[in-house]
């Protein structure tokens, strides 16, 4: 992935801040040129919560290129404190002691990393809620 | 706008075609397609493909194909919608044709899959997601329709098991159709002891890798008997779109670009569902399957495997479902899976579709999604 592809994206997947529709409050993550709801194209920033549950997820096994050493992980969809959806890893756990329901929070983690000389790609995944 | 026909159709094998390229592929299809009607001249060439510039190393495939069957100096183009591209490129054909533009245009698909090695593939597939906010995380194509499996488990409590059985369905059909690629029987133990590929989906829930490729002609409906006997209408089509990514949708127990397609084909018919004979919807995975058949309307929400069990989607219950045996078993050579729908709907209508034969079939709906579920193409054939 070349750097500035990585970058632009840091505010996102690295600080969870999107858009919120100054029109019709709806929450866009990640943002929109306009409102899928209302179609207004007025935006004020957003920062999405950084707890939530996981309402879904896979463990892969068949990892796309990239990801070869990895196996197993873990993909789930986290339903944050309000309610937007984000796709992400989940990680700090076994695969086999993931459930749905389960409690979760952000975590700043490094994804994956381009060879011996690419860069090393973090983002925010989701580990479960310390007690 | 003008009505428009179906007068011909072509389709290999699916299968791994080490010695075919891309376009001796389709150029096989082409041909065949031609072959069926007078051979008019092909006014356009508008064909699907998803991964060749991934896989084959190979973009600007209409004028490679155009070359190849000797359609230059005429246009040509690609259409891309990811696994939705056939059924793309067959919507841009019937508008090319339904305006007046032209007048008699070859369309259809063509995928390569086995030019790409290992994780390329899955990779190149995968890129039908959002690259920066699934695919970023590791997101395989199986795992992001693994999930939604998992949710609709979890939201109505059915089992895993209930998804095995509908493979045996698709396997039992396919081994009728001497084009599939698995075509043989399995049983339930085979989809639920087969390798786990990204949890609860496993090999034998997924289409699987392979290479083919089917061509259409079209051209005015009050033309059709020029260059062909055996012609059927396209009595309605329609795209529709969702987000790219699961997470931005507002349910995950529903392809709502299916939803809007079917509605708007089926009105565009004038049908309703009870009038569909035999319908080819896209099951890349058993998961993909059964919201297929919730969101065309065939089923109700989550009570496929009860329904099922009872012959509601065999010739004789609500709707044949997937006589070719599906993506599951026919195979799904993605840019060109739209393709095989319409043409083994042509089949069907025309009373040529040999042991797969549904009865009587007046009426049948292809639905071919791009995506996990974020492009579909629905179309609608009637019997002339």
């Amino acid at each position: 992935m070349s750097v500035p592809r990585y970058w632009r994206e840091i505010p996102r997947r690295s600080r969870l801040e999107t858009v919120k529709c100054s029109e019709c409050g709806t929450i866009s993550y990640p943002p929109r040129a306009r409102c899928g709801k209302c179609g207004s194209s007025k935006f004020e920033n957003y920062k999405l919560p950084e707890k939530g549950e996981l309402i879904t997820f896979t463990i892969v096994r068949t990892p796309p290129k990239g990801f070869e050493k990895m196996p197993p992980y873990i993909i789930g969809v986290v339903k944050l404190e309000d309610g937007t959806l984000i796709t992400s890893q989940i990680t700090d756990v076994e695969p086999e002691e993931v459930n749905v329901n389960m409690k979760v929070e952000a975590v700043f983690r490094k994804v994956v990393e381009d060879g011996d000389s690419g860069i090393i790609q973090y983002a925010i995944k989701f580990r479960p809620v310390l007690k | 706008m003008r009505k428009v026909a179906i007068i011909g159709t072509g389709m290999t094998k699916v299968d791994k075609h080490w010695k075919k390229s891309l376009k001796e592929l389709f150029g096989q299809a082409g041909i065949e397609a031609l072959n069926q009607t007078n051979s008019p001249a092909i006014d356009a060439l508008i064909v699907g493909n998803m991964c060749a510039s991934d896989l084959s190393d190979q973009n600007n495939i209409g004028a490679l194909l155009a070359d190849h069957l000797g359609f230059v100096p005429n246009t040509a183009y690609r259409v891309e919608a990811a696994c939705g591209s056939g059924g793309a490129a067959f919507l841009a054909a019937y508008s090319a044709v339904a305006s007046g533009m032209y007048d008699v245009v070859m369309t259809g698909g063509v995928e390569k899959l086995t030019d790409g090695v290992g994780g390329n593939t899955t990779l190149s597939l995968g890129k039908a997601a959002d690259a920066e906010y699934e695919l970023f995380y590791g997101s395989s194509f199986v795992s992001i329709n693994a999930m939604i499996m998992r949710y609709y488990m979890t939201h109505y409590g059915v089992p895993r098991e209930a998804f095995a059985d509908f493979s045996v369905l698709m396997h039992r059909n396919g081994s009728r159709n001497p084009l599939a690629q698995l075509p043989f029987e399995i049983k339930r133990e085979t989809v639920l002891d087969s390798d786990m590929i990204s949890d609860p989906i496993t090999l034998f829930d997924c289409a699987p890798v392979g290479d083919g490729a089917a061509a259409l002609i079209l051209c005015p409906l009050e033309d059709a008997k020029k260059y062909s006997d055996d012609f059927v209408e396209v009595a309605g089509i329609s795209g529709a779109t969702d987000t790219v990514d699961i997470a931005s949708r507002e349910s995950l127990l529903t392809f709502k670009s299916t939803v809007t397609a079917a509605d708007r084909a089926y009105k565009m018919a004038r049908i309703s569902t009870a009038d569909v004979d035999v319908a080819e919807i896209h099951d890349t995975f058993t998961i993909t399957g059964v919201l297929s058949l919730e969101d065309l309307g065939f089923c109700e929400r989550g009570k496929f495997h009860k329904m099922m069990m009872n012959g509601a989607f065999e010739p004789g219950g609500i709707v044949a479902v997937n006589p070719s045996g599906g993506l599951k078993s026919r195979g799904h050579p993605v840019g060109a899976t739209g393709a095989y729908q319409i043409a083994e709907l042509f089949l069907q209508l025309t009373g040529r579709a040999g042991k797969m034969q549904v009865p009587d079939a007046s009426v049948g709906v292809a639905q071919n999604i791009g995506g996990s579920g974020s492009s579909t193409y629905v179309t609608v054939l009637r019997r002339v």
